[in-house]
């Protein structure tokens, strides 16, 4: 009987149930698209993060910035009278130097990669060192010494000093006596040396080689490397070449690509990590320790304990880094997460108070109803439960409904294929980590900070200032079907139902039967 | 029997108080058919609802047998009303989303009886009233007096000891009112049960066996 009485009471009064099922399928609709559409950006943010970080990285640990100290300044070049080769008045010279970034580098020590792979809850980890290979080539005025940045000697200059040239420009500099003016390059490239044992977390997971082979663990300590495609082909490099990386000749033995699509890898260079230890003057130093957690339960545990035990160290997860995404994605998860997030939230709040406020209104509606059926012997339980179980009725169609349009929704939005751009700023978390700079340049100090400002010391020449890395990328957005959206669905149609017959029972059990009927007869 | 002594009922209208009912002392024995007349507003439907209890007293007792109803909590008043009392309305008071059997049907939706027994009982109300043929159809497909012969089914389904009809015949018309009153009338006397009917259709009153009238709240036999 309760079940003819319901179905009877709905059916009946088919306009209020569509009304109070519309208001929740509208809802429920929006919320499991919103739902799906943030994890679709947020699946999109670690395919961008997986393309600079590696697939499988679940977190990085990198040595917190510190101010560098007078000792640690600026690096220079120095060249004096026996330097190079001279000739008619003007000397050239040629020196290349490998370095770590500004005042030097700041890098943690090797034995914080080995408290990691220590650590509880840590399937693997690797550690790199991300270095600049500054090459300062050209002719200067005989006894014209450059020791960059500082107070010149040379005379009348025109250009400052103390500043870095952009690469691949000449600055013409007059002598003394007006002969024999100078005129120089500044060359740079990313370097990172990287453990080639480890190749399932970290950089080396995030490249292929396209061309020639990659570097394996048999080469380690080798004067061997392997060159981005993009940086080989603007530096007119290919395999079976050669490149002079802090002074020393390397064999190119291969190129390699983003495993990904329209983005470019972490480094222009990749060598054996202890080369470039050795040859940066770093030995038993480490920029970035990439960590592989064993399972998505663990990051947060392991991420504490890191935190507490390497406390010189910043101890970075996805979720970090995410906020590290920029471009249209980015747009995308603050609208995912801003607006998305709060038309949801209101939405279903308006749907709560419309199936609410008409379950009141049919409450009120059936006053006479529910004195006669109090009269003729009804408690109060019984009516009020005859009210809730309508009004889930109600909710949970409604809820259904939402549910099938939020799958339309989904499937309309993956067959339009929706794509998002978006970039990811390696620099702004990877001391050291810099990138060649691009064609014409930027001096050290000018560098556009990309990613998080906090993170991004300004390099004076001699350090080497860095220029973060902002791998862009289309991603096309897959908004996925989850079953627990969808368990979240029902559940939140439930509670809209079980609140709004609550409310109207809640009413009608308050309704005094003589009232009830005094107000009809 | 009901037995009230000095019932007062005072209740808010529209800001005002209303003296529905005033020092009421009345008697009415099982088993006796009363007609309870009266003008607009005098406070018959007041008196039918402490009856049925439906509501208590500002003042006063009311006892139904030995039971004082006017202090029993509403959990006791929902028992009385569901097992001793059927009430007929004015306005059939019939849910409209139900058919005929459905709406007999659900005046026994608290016994603990089977649904097949239900629906038998429910199809031997509806056949008492003359309604077999009418069991399926819904109250707007039914006529005034056929509606009201579904709500004396629903009334008379539980076997109550009392039947306290509101104006019955009000909304029909002069042989309907009549077949319905013979209707009412044969289950009186073929059930024994106390019936109370409020009305201010003299022809109706003659057919009690007493006849009671209430003016502002106060009541008095018919001479």
């Amino acid at each position: 009987m309760f079940l003819t009485y319901l179905r009877r009471e709905l059916f009946g009064r088919r306009k209020q149930t569509a009304i109070i099922a519309a208001g929740m399928a509208l809802a429920i609709g929006l919320v499991i698209i919103v739902n799906a559409f943030s994890q679709g950006v947020q699946s999109a943010q670690s395919r961008v993060l997986e393309s600079v970080y590696g697939v499988g990285t679940d977190m990085t640990v990198t040595l917190t910035p510190v101010a560098p100290s007078a000792a640690s300044g600026p690096q220079s070049f120095g060249f004096d009278r026996n330097s190079g080769t001279s000739a008619s008045g003007t000397q050239k010279v040629s020196q290349s130097r490998l370095t770590g970034g500004m005042g030097g580098g700041q890098f943690m020590p090797s034995s914080d990669l080995t408290t990691v792979e220590k650590a509880t809850g840590v399937k693997g980890a690797a550690g790199t060192l991300a270095l600049q290979n500054i090459t300062f080539s050209g002719q200067i005025p005989q006894a014209f010494q450059v020791p960059l940045p500082g107070t010149g000697t040379g005379g009348a200059g025109s250009g400052p000093f103390g500043q870095v040239p952009q690469p691949g420009t000449k600055l013409n500099r007059g002598g003394t006596n007006g002969n024999g003016g100078s005129s120089f390059n500044v060359d740079r490239f990313s370097v990172l040396g990287v453990d080639l044992a480890k190749t399932a977390v970290g950089p080396l997971s995030a490249i292929t080689v396209s061309n020639g082979v990659g570097l394996t663990s048999a080469d380690t300590g080798t004067y061997k490397a392997v060159l981005d495609s993009n940086y080989a082909t603007s530096a007119k490099l290919s395999t079976g070449g050669s490149i002079n990386i802090g002074g020393q000749d390397f064999s190119i033995v291969g190129l390699v690509t983003p495993s990904t699509s329209d983005s470019s890898s972490a480094s222009d260079a990749y060598i054996s990590l202890d080369v470039a230890q050795k040859l940066s003057g770093n030995t038993d130093k480490l920029s970035t320790v990439y960590v592989q957690a064993n399972s998505n339960k663990d990051i947060a545990n392991v991420k504490a304990s890191l935190a507490t035990v390497l406390t010189a160290d910043t101890v970075k997860t996805q979720s970090d880094l995410a906020s590290t995404v920029s471009g249209s994605l980015a747009s995308a998860s603050s609208l995912v997460s801003g607006l998305g997030y709060w038309l949801s939230i209101a939405v279903l709040i308006a749907a709560f108070l419309i199936a609410i406020l008409f379950t009141i209104s049919g409450v009120s509606r059936r006053t006479r109803e529910f004195g006669t059926l109090k009269a003729i012997g009804w408690k109060n339980r019984r009516i009020t439960a005859q009210v809730l179980g309508e009004s889930f009725v109600q909710s949970m169609l409604g809820g259904l409904i939402g549910i099938g349009i939020g799958l339309v929704g989904i499937f309309a939005i993956n067959r339009d294929n929706l794509t998002l751009q978006g970039s990811a700023s390696a620099g702004s978390l990877f001391g050291g980590f810099g990138r060649r700079a691009a064609a014409g340049g930027a001096n050290a100090n000018g560098f556009p900070p990309v990613g998080d400002p906090a993170n991004l010391p300004q390099g004076a020449f001699g350090g080497g200032g860095r220029r973060p890395v902002a791998t862009v990328q289309t991603i096309t957005m897959h908004l996925p079907v989850a079953l627990n959206v969808i368990l979240f669905a029902v559940v939140l149609s439930i509670v809209g139902g079980l609140l709004a017959g609550a409310f109207g029972g809640w009413r009608a059990s308050r309704l005094s039967p003589a009232a009830a009927l005094r107000s009809v007869n | 029997m009901y037995e009230l002594s000095n019932v007062s009922k005072t209740y808010k209208q529209r800001n005002k108080l209303v003296n529905a009912l005033q020092n009421v002392d009345l008697q009415i024995a099982d088993g006796q058919m009363v007609a309870i007349q009266g003008p607009t507003g005098g406070g018959k439907s007041t008196l039918l609802q402490l009856l049925g209890a439906l509501d208590r007293p500002s003042s006063g007792t009311i006892t139904m047998g030995d039971v004082d109803i006017s202090s029993l909590p509403d959990s006791k008043l929902v028992e009385i009303r569901s097992h001793k009392i059927g009430f007929v309305f004015q306005t059939f008071n019939l849910i409209p989303t139900l058919n005929a059997l459905e709406n007999v049907e659900i005046a026994l939706q608290g016994e603990k009886i089977s649904s097949s027994e239900r629906i038998e009982r429910a199809e031997a109300a509806l056949a008492s009233v003359g309604l077999s043929d009418r069991t399926r159809h819904l109250p707007g497909e039914l006529s005034g007096g056929q509606q009201q012969r579904v709500a004396i089914a629903r009334a008379l389904v539980k076997n109550p000891e009392i039947l306290l009809a509101d104006e019955p015949t009000g909304n029909l018309d002069e042989q309907t009112r009549d077949d319905i009153m013979d209707l009412l009338e044969g289950l009186w006397r073929e059930k024994g049960l106390t019936l109370v009917v409020v009305t201010h259709d003299s022809a109706i009153a003659k057919r009690a066996q007493r006849r009671l009238v209430i003016k502002a709240g106060k009541i008095k036999e018919a001479s």
